[in-house]
């Protein structure tokens, strides 16, 4: 392989896997803040209510284990757009370097400061401010996306840009503008609701599993008790709290998937506006066509020779445009008009990858929010899933419980097949219409260089997963903890500590 | 004094607050499992950096994305440059950052051995990497025309890596980190691990003291005030003078740092082929537009971020004692 074909290969590879854990971070800091506010307003008025100080607790411990993983991760793309696209970073740097340093300096100090005062700060801050640092670290989260996906939303489509004639090199013209991007703030919202998608499905599965489907759970059936010694116990006394979270999770779920779909419907209008070609690939729309129909699927792709398919008529017109009658480019129509504007070459992105990333994108994220409905109105009222009952809805209960551990990596891989779409099918261009992939790679790279990187990437991130899984199978599996214990006495020995100021 | 120069003085600054912040962090990850005899002594150890050390590890972030903003091509050069040291730093840095936050997520004690192995492991090899990128990056580089360092297979970024400038670096990165975590875990626990980090202190700020010497004789006049720090670090972990100790030990970390990069300025990465390919702030320097922009942004936000890192260290000002179990 060329160092460009490895340098590409390790670039999708670093970030499709950092954004493993952005979405939950994000999700997951705005849960905790969300449930953290619930438990205080109750505090506060009186009324006693450990469930949601203890799902504080346990988002929080997820939100940690989450959060420390994508940090590290997050590290290296802060360095990969040097490491090996510096041709790229020489070129671009003067409009894309700030938006680096603006969310390193604005975002990064706030989430990992007051992560720090959250977690431990819990016995010395005050309630209220202790609850504020964990809004600040969700702000700091929101403030992160919305510059990384401007400085995205710059490689679609580039805007605040001036071209220096004589060095070929982009000079930041007008740093609003690029905060402002039209597609930055389509794809803000889109990303944040698939954010809180993946959240809300790790709530879900977990909650469900705890309540319904643990062992302890099917065993003793309707029964709840306590001191169960294989798995996780259940105990009247906590059921509750795993119920409320399973609730919050697919609520979340829910809502999330709701907002994905307006938003991704926002999103496309802006893609087939500024980049036809991306939207043309994702229909696989060879020919320019009025009335266009929407491919559900097609074996072969469409374009070629009687697929079997399934197509909505019209609908892809309306998606596109907003009116069913319009007329959508086509592929060919655009390969040539770009050929005409940039001079020969393939302006063609990798047809099946954008055709069945785009579908599997929306399918998973219509599965998850389908679960989520499905425990939400199973869940209504107090009643309880059945897995072990009889009738078509237990066997839907069954099913659901059957499948838990899937549930979480449905939008998750929604997530990555999203992302996946939008970069490949923006090929050949690394900014689009203005500076090509193959032009960014950093010159003298060699491949050597770049295989042992990527086995170096593949080891490590494959260990950090793996640990990864067990910590958060290892916090669904332990006991609920209150957010603020009741205070212990210290006995009166000189083992107690003896705290005086370091400085 | 233009822009482009208080830029570059304001990357210096990132990479001292990194170097010193974040050189206590790696010498306590390195100590931790050592001075600690028993899980209560490690656990008080790496929970004194427990709450701040991402936090610090975000002055590296700093230093990187500043000098994408405000020097575009000094980034487009060092990175590729110094390619295969830096993944490997990062990887290690990925290794330790999990280490610390997962350590005291699992009780069980197989768990906490594999975390305290990992967190020391990489702890070393970031110091060292750090130590080694940092002379690397301030000794000069074999930068080409257009900033491109030329070379054959994964020794185009490695050779660099035996050369005296990042041996060196490594050596003094591990020692400085040594002290620096010592002086800290000396000012910040109490009792056997106090008294033991105590003497470390002592004994590294020995070893750094002449090393530096040796080195300001050899190669660096400029580094001798760095020694007298050393010095003054040992004394005050000898009388018990805890913050003067990490005070001095902090002091010459920045000494190190800014001796470092002073020392070739207004060049900020020397090409060792031809001085014509040597990089120099304002050839590097983003344009007038983006430094403008990165300017309000640090303005308006870097203060900020001072308050409230120093915010988080008042927060956790008392020591932490270790003759009690100690919360995840």
């Amino acid at each position: 392989m060329t160092a460009l074909e490895l340098s590409r290969l390790q670039f999708a590879v670093v970030t499709v896997y950092h954004y493993l854990f952005v979405p939950l971070s994000i999700s997951l800091s705005a849960l905790t803040a969300g449930l953290q506010t619930a438990w205080w307003l109750r505090r506060r008025s009186g009324l006693g209510d450990a469930r949601f100080g203890r799902a504080t607790m346990l988002v929080g411990k997820l939100l940690m284990a989450t959060f420390a993983v994508g940090v590290v991760t997050g590290l290296v793309q802060e360095f990969q757009f040097g490491l090996s696209w510096s041709a790229f970073a020489q070129y671009y740097g003067d409009v894309f370097g700030p938006t680096l340093a603006v969310e390193g300096m604005l975002a990064f100090f706030l989430e990992a400061t007051f992560l720090g005062l959250w977690w431990f700060g819990r016995d010395r801050l005050r309630p209220l401010v202790h609850l504020a640092t964990i809004w600040v670290v969700a702000l700091g989260t929101l403030i992160s996306a919305y510059v990384i996906l401007a400085a995205n939303a710059f490689m679609q489509h580039p805007v605040g840009v001036a071209l220096d004639p004589v060095t070929g090199r982009a000079r930041l013209a007008d740093f609003g503008a690029l905060l402002t991007n039209e597609v930055v703030v389509a794809s803000f919202p889109h990303t944040i609701a698939g954010a809180f998608m993946a959240g809300g499905a790790l709530l879900l599965a977990i909650g469900v599993w705890r309540r319904w489907r643990s062992p302890a759970a099917r065993e003793e059936g309707a029964v709840l008790t306590s001191g169960v010694s294989d798995g996780p116990s259940l105990t009247r006394d906590e059921a509750p709290t795993w119920r409320l979270l399973a609730r919050v999770g697919a609520w979340t779920t829910l809502l999330g998937g709701v907002a994905v779909a307006l938003t991704g419907d926002v999103l496309g209008k802006v893609m087939t506006e500024v980049q036809p070609m991306k939207m043309a690939a994702a229909e696989a729309l060879y020919e320019t066509t009025s009335h266009a129909p929407f491919s559900v699927f097609a074996v072969p792709l469409p374009g070629h020779a009687q697929p079997t398919s399934l197509d909505i008529p019209w609908l892809l017109s309306f998606l596109a445009t907003g009116d069913p009658t319009a007329t959508v480019q086509g592929i060919d129509d655009l390969a040539a008009r770009y050929v005409a504007q940039f001079g020969p070459g393939d302006y063609t992105p990798w047809i099946p990858v954008a055709y069945w990333t785009f579908r599997l994108m929306i399918g998973l994220g219509v599965l998850a929010t389908a679960v989520a409905a499905w425990v939400l109105w199973r869940t209504r009222r107090g009643r309880d899933l059945e897995p072990a009952g009889r009738g078509w809805l237990a066997l839907g209960d069954r099913w659901l419980v059957r499948f838990l551990p899937v549930i979480p990596a449905l939008p998750a891989a929604a997530a990555t097949l999203g992302w996946l779409f939008t970069e490949t099918a923006r090929q050949p261009w690394l900014v689009f219409g203005l500076f090509r992939t193959a032009d960014g790679v950093s010159p003298t790279l060699t491949p050597a260089e770049l295989g042992l990187s990527l086995a170096g990437f593949a080891l490590v991130y494959g260990v950090l997963a793996v640990v990864w899984v067990r910590l958060v199978l290892h916090v669904s599996r332990a006991d609920l903890v209150d957010l603020h214990p009741d205070p212990v006495e210290v006995p009166d020995d000189e083992d107690a500590p003896v705290l005086e100021p370091s400085y | 004094m233009d822009l482009a120069m208080i830029w570059f003085a304001l990357v210096v600054a990132c990479w001292v607050l990194f170097a010193v912040l974040e050189g206590f962090d790696f010498g306590v990850g390195m100590l931790a499992g050592v001075l600690g005899r028993d899980e209560h002594e490690r656990a008080a150890a790496v929970r004194t950096v427990g709450p701040v050390w991402d936090g610090n590890e975000v002055w590296l972030v700093a230093a990187i994305g500043v000098t994408f903003a405000a020097f575009p091509a000094w980034y487009a050069a060092l990175l590729p440059g110094l390619y295969l040291p830096l993944v490997g730093l990062l990887l290690a840095l990925a290794a330790r950052g999990v280490a610390l936050e997962f350590r005291g997520k699992v009780d069980s004690a197989a768990w906490r051995l594999r975390a305290d192995v990992v967190l020391g492991l990489s702890s070393l090899c970031s110091a060292a990497g750090i130590g080694a990128v940092l002379a690397l990056a301030t000794t000069g580089l074999a930068l080409g025309p257009g900033g491109a360092v030329p070379g054959v297979g994964v020794a185009r970024s490695l050779a660099p890596l035996v050369s005296a400038p990042a041996l060196v670096g490594a050596l003094v990165g591990v020692l400085a980190a040594l002290l620096s975590g010592a002086a800290f875990l000396g000012l910040r626990t109490t009792g056997p691990v106090r008294v033991r980090a105590r003497r470390v202190a002592i004994a590294t700020a020995g070893v750094v003291a002449v090393v530096v010497v040796v080195l300001a004789a050899v190669a660096a006049p400029v580094a001798a005030p760095v020694a007298a720090l050393a010095v003054v670090a040992g004394v005050g972990a000898a009388r018990r003078r805890e913050g003067l100790a990490f005070g001095a030990a902090s002091l010459a970390a920045l000494g190190g740092v800014v001796a470092a990069f002073a020392a070739h300025a207004p060049v900020v990465l020397p090409s060792t082929l031809d001085p014509a390919f040597s990089l120099t702030v304002a050839g590097a320097a983003a344009s007038p537009g983006a430094l403008q922009v990165i300017s309000v942004a640090g303005v308006l936000v870097l203060p900020g971020v001072v308050a409230y890192q120093a915010f988080s260290y008042w927060v956790f000002r008392e020591r932490v004692a270790s003759g009690r179990e100690v919360a995840a």
